[in-house]
């Protein structure tokens, strides 16, 4: 062949190689693609869009912009009307739609969906839809004799505020913002709620992780430094809490923990209690956090043990023999050498602990709910787009940690037992 | 950590001491597992040992919570105990129709999260996979983003993802989904559900088989003429299956155990034993739900002695030496 030397390398049809590796390259990335796809779609179905349409509830109800036309078509009219002192056409197209609901029985979720911003609405609603065909105009007048709330600078501030279908109003409300007749201001100290529970649910959280990492990190050495067959023998006793059920060991500490307890009746047949002394620790704040860290504590141990198994302990012998106390060696030799085990058994235990439900709902009475209880109360509550708002704070903050835990860690490095 | 010969009388004070931490911790871990089972043949309907008890009386042990366990939701529980009566406590009594719910609707989550997620793993563990660790972390998120969330998300969609009964998917899935055509309150949305949760589990452990499985020996079975099939079930398969039991197992305890989202989405004739239980301690909680307990303990000890089996066969299989 008498080609020039600085041709194209072709493969045996012909074609350039590198344009043969390319479709080559291609072919199998789509190959596995192409079986992730199956898991992939299902994932979309049942969990993905689940949660998209979720968030779009929370920024979406049309209970009164759907059955108020009139009053809805005057706000678009008027959007600079002033709620202090709304015109007569106003209250005429308010009373029309009123009417309007009685007949189409729309009172309940008109009256739901303004009671978000304005609580007490559903039931001026029900009483003023019931007399709206009785009522002789002036209506301005006829109305708020009905019930001077109509009147309230308040409602007419979040009438119009409903008449748009998408809203920030719930994520407003769930911010512990109140609308008052200036507008939305924040709440008094003591009624920021929902804050609170969230500050509260973070600080439990924080709390739980803790005394995992104090209780789990001597475990773990003990697991990582021990003759292995002695440590997989003691490894059974953390993965058989792993494996049993959390409703089994949520009943097991009410059995052990409440006021006719196992645990109360020791101390009292020991003396050291009084029978009327009996200690309170179930179904307030200490079940949810004693239940809670044996429920994750395993979460914690896993992960440090994974790390402190391959740190060389020739390292803290060095340390010995350089004259460091043993202090000095564990603070400054294995310590340090820990760390990426606590960060990854820290992050997991938080991640699980702020979005708990089942141990605090069953175990935690009044004062140990956390935020995930308060989600599924405004959901038994059909209040839910404000449920759906919360969830969706709680998602932000949890998606948050996820993206640090990926950075720090890598979720490719999640493994069990 | 055996005591070095030279440490110090305080070191040996602290390393006794960090040696009774440690009980205490392994105490604190397993204590109240174990607590249940001996307080689960109470005689007396207390949650606490009574004296009888304590003094190793007989009279202060029953099998009456086991008893109630058969006879709860019984049309004629004072009958006596022959075919008919055993064969209402099959169709008739509460737990035993949990029980039946319970692994029927793990039975089928489990075979849908291992298969689906077992073939994901594979195309995930290929060093071609496009976007790995953006789908991984999508994959991995049901267990990271709360239950109440997904549940909440999943009660809003599943009440509207409904077909008509007459229409070709109504033909397909009408068996499975309520009586309205929904995905709520019906036995394929709660499985579906459960499946979701199950997949993480059999991800991370069927990725993890996978990081020492040698592709090259794929390439080696299609060198010497296997068709994809046969290189999957000869080859592939019997090198990954105890990654991929393990996986099924954890997604089968996964279901066997969720409750929340079955309170979200599931209606009265998807009563699974989490949820009875759940009903059970916050209503009129009776040592009926220990003996409940004791036997899900017994039933976790068994699927963790053949998880703990199978890894070391698959450590044996790979070559990794002891833990």
């Amino acid at each position: 062949m008498a080609e020039a030397p600085t041709a194209l390398l072709t493969t045996a049809d012909g074609r350039p190689l590198k344009a043969a590796l390319a479709t080559a390259q291609a072919r199998a990335r789509r190959r596995a693609f192409l079986l992730v796809l199956p898991l992939l779609a299902f994932v979309l179905l049942t969990f993905l869009i689940p949660i998209v349409y979720m968030l779009k509830r929370s920024f979406e109800h049309d209970g009164f912009a759907s059955s108020a036309p009139a009053l809805v078509a005057w706000f678009k009219s008027n959007p600079d009307f002033d709620p202090m002192n709304p015109p007569e056409e106003a209250y005429a197209a308010l009373v029309q739609d009123l009417a309007r609901m009685q007949v189409e029985k729309t009172t309940g979720i008109a009256g739901t969906r303004i009671n978000y911003s304005v609580p007490g609405s559903i039931s001026l609603f029900k009483k003023g839809a019931r007399e709206a065909a009785s009522l002789t105009p002036p209506f301005k007048e006829s109305l708020p004799a009905l019930d001077k709330e109509w009147a309230r600078p308040a409602l007419w501030r979040g009438m119009a505020s409903a008449s748009h279908v998408y809203t920030a109003e719930f994520y407003k409300v769930a911010l512990d913002l109140k609308l008052t007749d200036k507008g939305w201001e924040r709440g008094q100290d003591n009624e920021r709620i929902y804050l609170y529970l969230f500050a509260k649910t973070f600080l439990i959280s924080a709390i739980i992780t803790l005394l995992c990492l104090l209780l789990a990190f001597p475990v773990a050495h003990l697991l990582a430094t021990l003759p292995m067959a002695k440590s997989s023998l003691l490894m059974i006793l953390v993965l058989l809490p792993f494996w049993t059920s959390l409703l089994v060991r949520t009943t097991s500490w009410i059995a052990l923990l409440q006021e006719q307890g196992v645990v109360n009746n020791m101390l009292v047949a020991l003396g050291l209690l009084d029978d009327s002394g009996r200690l309170a620790m179930m179904y307030n704040m200490t079940g949810t956090i004693v239940a809670m860290t044996h429920v994750l504590l395993p979460f914690m141990i896993l992960p440090l043990y994974s790390v402190m198994r391959v740190i060389p302990p020739s390292y803290a012998r060095a340390a010995r023999s350089l004259g460091a106390t043993s202090w000095t060696t564990f603070r400054r030799v294995y310590l340090p050498q820990t760390l990426p085990g606590i960060a990854a058994g820290s992050l997991l235990v938080f991640i699980l602990a702020v979005g708990y439900y089942i141990t605090p709902a069953l175990v935690g009475g009044a004062d140990g709910q956390l935020i995930s209880n308060l989600i599924a109360f405004h959901m038994s509550k059909s209040n839910w787009s404000l449920a759906a708002a919360i969830a969706g704070m709680l998602l932000a903050s949890i998606l948050l940690l996820y993206w640090l835990y990926d950075r720090l860690i890598g979720i490719d490095r999640l493994k069990f037992g | 950590m055996a005591l070095p010969t030279y440490a110090s009388p305080l070191e040996r004070i602290w390393y006794y001491t960090y040696l009774v931490i440690c009980c205490l911790v392994f105490l604190f871990l397993i204590a109240p597992i174990l607590i249940v089972i001996p307080l689960s043949f109470n005689a007396e309907p207390y949650f606490t040992f009574t004296q009888k008890m304590l003094s190793f009386d007989p009279e202060g042990y029953s099998l009456r919570w086991y008893d109630t366990l058969l006879t709860l939701g019984h049309p004629a529980p004072e009958t006596p105990r022959d075919g008919t009566w055993w064969a209402a406590v099959w169709e008739r009594a509460t737990w035993v129709q949990a029980a039946k719910n319970s692994f029927w609707v793990g039975l089928w989550a489990t075979i849908l999260a291992t298969t689906l997620g077992t073939v994901a793993a594979l195309g995930l563990s290929r060093p071609e996979m496009p976007y790995r660790r953006l789908v991984m972390a999508l994959l991995i998120s049901p267990m990271i983003v709360p239950i109440i969330i997904i549940a909440v998300g999943m009660s809003f969609f599943f009440a509207k993802a409904c077909v008509a009964p007459d229409s070709a998917m109504g033909f397909l899935f009408g068996w499975a989904l309520s009586e309205k055509g929904c995905l709520a309150n019906s036995h394929l949305g709660v499985i579906m559900a459960h499946a979701v949760l199950g997949i993480p589990f059999v991800i991370i452990t069927v990725t993890a088989t996978l990081t020492g499985f040698d592709q090259s020996l794929i390439r080696a079975a299609q060198s010497l003429g296997a068709n994809p099939r046969t290189t999957f079930f000869k080859v592939i398969m019997p090198l990954i299956l105890p990654g991929v039991i393990s996986g099924a197992l954890f997604a089968f305890v996964t279901s066997f155990d969720e409750v929340v989202a079955v309170l979200f989405i599931a209606g009265p004739d998807q009563q699974t034993i989490p949820r009875q239980m759940f009903n059970g301690i916050r209503e009129a909680i009776s040592p009926a739900i220990l003996a409940v307990a004791t036997i899900l303990v017994v039933i976790s000890v068994l699927l963790l002695t053949t998880v703990e089996l199978l890894r070391r066969r698959s450590d044996r299989l790979r070559g990794v030496t002891g833990r």
